[in-house]
């Protein structure tokens, strides 16, 4: 391998990518050209850094200098100044970076929103490129695959993965070492290993990162869980919306492939093991497992009843294991680290780590890594940045559709699978949406209705019915002809569905809904009683008007779709609340703020 | 509009690469997924007259084609617009006000959210989370992504693709 002197890790993640950092890698080689310093500097496109927020972001090695926002005219300035005549550019970096008082530049891993965090599961993103093998293999990559096939027998493998505690983080939190026990102790010819790739919850992307970051570790943990239970074939169920993840998979499992690491005879220890990709086509339901086995198997993607459960009649009837892209991304690092090393992380019926995709009314929106039991407020005030705009907190909420909302009060509770279930929520697959005094709990619950119903696959009459007869209620109450009585309605329906329905999905659509009127029962009796929206959110329930603070400059009535402002100029101008349809575009017109809804 | 966008994609040049697509995944276990999503890259769309080749191909009813093609938004039985506008109602880009943008998309185009312009140039779809939660709210056209959008922005974003 040749040696660098300097390593320009550009990120190459969705979010990067879409604030352009493709045209900054382009124009990053340019300079290098220019400048004669091929040899000398590298550049990497690597997977997701994690604060989306700051994108493009850029970090240049050795000295882990963090630039933020970069465009792609900069490339000259760090070329020429930083790595050219090794001056940081401090104008460039990430605005915590510089230390005021010293003028100390900090490194990456220094600033507070990686401080706090442990990099397990996203471990390589953002470090390595995730296209070529030998840098995951640089990486320890493989290194566990290579114990288990030569060292250890399938129940050594199991038991570690026991003893280690970790838990599926696709939402359930079960065991995963039990799960593989189940499969391994069936009798069959053939078992299939599946990861779930479908990422179903609406604001969430960790899977969607570890896959475009570090694609190698999840063929890598595919194989042992394929050795573990004796699977000698894997599917990857992909969702076909992340282009970016398939296309790296693939490169991944091509190159895999040509260095014998998947396929016959692995190692030379006889184990063979195959991986083929499947794509999802745009159905919620099928990230639940028994509705993804009939989706691959080619029909419609609706769950099957449990028992029998996967692990005895998954895949066309054969015994399969179903894991989640996060649960997979920890098992080569448990392998080689240890089972004690992973269980001495977290809490004591929750170990290791957990990503979130942090977004919503929050700094430092972004995907984060932290050990179980770290508290919500460390995760919003420390790592998250607080509120922006001085507004104040309200709730977060996290496990999305399915989740529930957490109040201030609740900030100090230690995260984990228990505590949030106890808080009325869950874990979920890793959302976090912070709220703040401008968004009204009622409309969110009804926007996690919407989408069930919408997503609802129609099997089973609670969930296909249910679900849109709750939704009519909570668009009733937002628009404002809510009647006393709606609450206790909602809540007994809530309450029917969840014992009723077939799946995941059904049994668990009411708890927004539960959650919200549990914590934010004013909001919801405000909209029914009062006709107001606190929030300023519901539009039938809003009216705008122009206060004396008005000059007159015609803006607003310009910019009304509708035609229905009037008014003479310089003099105050009158909205029609008859006509008006309550789009805001006048409130953003105003040049002084004298438009006001209530 | 449609008929003539229809007669054009089904032309004997697309039938012959289905039938690739068909000849290359048949023997595959579970194909039937496989073979819709490259379908739809070749037609744009899976018309009924594209079901009906792949029912008799796969020796599948086309009665369960036709239910598998509808349970899945990403299958669609009519081509889509050239421009196709992608509006994350994911829930970070919900929170931060999506509902408004999606109001104003609304507004400007004269469809709603799954609709087609009658000029065939823009459909309107709401996604799920694009992951890039840090640019909410954020919208896509065809690839290109706009991202911290603002209702008043969107009159002019719509401009340069008319
Ligand atoms: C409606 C519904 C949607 C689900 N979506 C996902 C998903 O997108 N990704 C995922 O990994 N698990 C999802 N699950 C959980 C899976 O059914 C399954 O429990 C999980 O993939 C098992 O993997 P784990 O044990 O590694 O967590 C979903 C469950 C339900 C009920
Ligand atoms: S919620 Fe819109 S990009 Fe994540």
């Amino acid at each position: 391998m040749e040696l660098y002197r300097s390593h320009v890790l550009i990120c190459g993640g969705t979010g990067c990518t879409s604030s352009g950092s493709d045209l900054v890698e382009e124009r990053f080689n340019e300079e290098i050209k220019k400048n004669g310093l091929e040899k000398e500097v590298k550049i990497i496109r690597t997977g997701c850094f994690g604060l989306c927020e700051v994108g493009p972001v850029v970090v240049v090695y050795p000295e882990g200098s963090f630039y933020a926002h970069v465009k792609p005219e900069d490339a000259k300035t760090i070329t020429e100044e930083h790595l050219l005549k090794g001056r940081i550019v401090r104008d460039l970096l990430y605005y915590e970076s510089l230390e005021e008082a010293s003028d100390q530049v900090k490194s990456i891993n220094e600033v507070d929103f990686y401080q706090k965090q442990m990099r397990v599961a996203l471990r390589n993103c953002g470090v390595i490129d995730p296209e070529n093998i030998e840098e995951y293999i640089a990486m320890d990559g493989y290194a566990a695959l290579g114990k288990v096939l030569t060292e250890m027998s399938p129940e050594d493998v199991i038991n570690h993965i026991k003893q280690s505690g970790l838990r599926g983080r696709g939402g359930g939190g079960f065991p995963t070492g039990v799960k593989w026990s189940f499969a391994a102790g069936a009798k069959n010819d053939q078992k299939y290993m599946i990861c779930n790739a479908d990422e179903g919850d609406p604001g969430a992307f960790m899977d969607r990162s570890v896959l475009e970051g570090d694609p190698h570790a999840i063929i890598e943990a595919m194989a042992i869980a394929g050795y573990a239970i004796g699977a000698s074939q894997g599917f990857v169920y992909i969702r076909a919306e992340y282009p970016i993840a398939v296309q790296r998979l693939e490169i991944a499992i091509a190159q895999a492939k040509e260095n014998g690491l998947l396929g016959k005879d692995i190692f030379g220890t006889g184990f063979d093991f195959d991986l083929e990709i499947r794509l999802g086509a745009g159905a919620f339901v099928c990230g639940e497992e028994t509705a993804l086995l009939q989706s691959i198997e080619g029909y419609r993607g609706m769950p099957r009843p449990k028992p029998p459960f996967p692990a005895n009649k998954g895949l066309w009837q054969k015994p399969t294991i179903i894991n989640n892209v996060e649960t997979l991304a920890n098992i080569p690092q448990i392998i080689l680290k240890g089972a004690e090393w992973f269980s001495s992380i977290g809490t004591e019926k929750s170990k290791g780590t957990k990503v979130f995709a942090l977004g919503g009314k929050i700094n430092n929106t972004g995907l984060i890594e932290i050990p179980m039991g770290t508290t919500l407020r460390e995760v919003i005030y420390d790592i998250g940045g607080g509120i922006p705009n001085g507004k104040k907190f309200k709730a977060v909420q996290t496990g999305g559709p399915s989740g529930g909302c957490i109040t201030y009060e609740h900030l100090d509770q230690p995260i984990d699978y228990d505590n949030l279930i106890a808080l009325g929520s869950m874990m979920g697959s890793g959302g976090m949406i912070v709220m703040d005094e401008d968004n009204c709990m009622v409309d969110i619950a009804r926007f996690f209705l919407d989408f069930t119903v919408d997503e609802s696959c129609g099997k089973c009459t609670p969930c296909r019915e249910g679900t849109k007869r709750m939704l009519e209620m909570l668009e009733k109450i937002t628009s404002g002809r809510g009647e006393e009585g709606d609450i206790e309605k909602l809540e007994k329906l809530a309450y029917t569905i969840k014992d009723s329905a077939l799946c995941g999905l059904g049994q668990t659509a009411p708890n927004p809904v539960i959650s919200t009127i549990r914590y934010f029962r004013d909001e919801y009796e405000a909209h029914i009683n009062d006709k107001k929206c606190p929030a300023g959110v519901c539009k039938n329930l809003l009216t705008y008007y122009i206060t004396d603070a008005c000059i007159g400059c015609t803006k607003c009535a310009r910019n009304c779709p509708v035609d229905c402002i009037s008014g003479e100029v310089k003099k105050l101008h009158v909205i029609d609340a008859e006509k008006c349809i309550k789009c805001g575009a006048c409130m953003e017109a105003c040049p002084v703020n004298a438009i006001i809804k209530k | 509009m449609e008929n003539q966008v229809m007669k054009e994609v089904l032309n004997e040049k697309n039938f012959a690469a289905l039938d690739q697509v068909i000849e290359a995944n048949k023997d595959r276990k579970g194909a039937l997924m496989p073979i819709l999503h490259e379908a739809q890259n070749i037609f744009g769309a899976l018309p009924i007259e594209v079901q009906t080749v792949i029912s008799e191909k796969l020796d599948i009813s086309l009665a369960e084609i036709y239910g598998v093609v509808t349970f899945y938004s990403q299958f669609s039985l009519v081509p889509k617009g050239e421009f196709v506008i992608g509006l994350c109602l994911g829930t970070a880009c919900y929170v931060k006000g999506a509902q408004n943008i999606l109001d104003r998309l609304e507004t400007e185009l004269g469809i709603k959210v799954g609709e087609t312009s009658k000029d065939g140039k823009f459909t309107l779809e709401a996604t799920r989370c694009l992951g890039c939660c840090g640019l909410a709210p954020v919208m896509v056209i065809n690839e290109k992504v706009y991202g911290r959008l603002e209702p008043g922005q969107i009159t002019g974003i719509l401009k340069q693709y008319k």
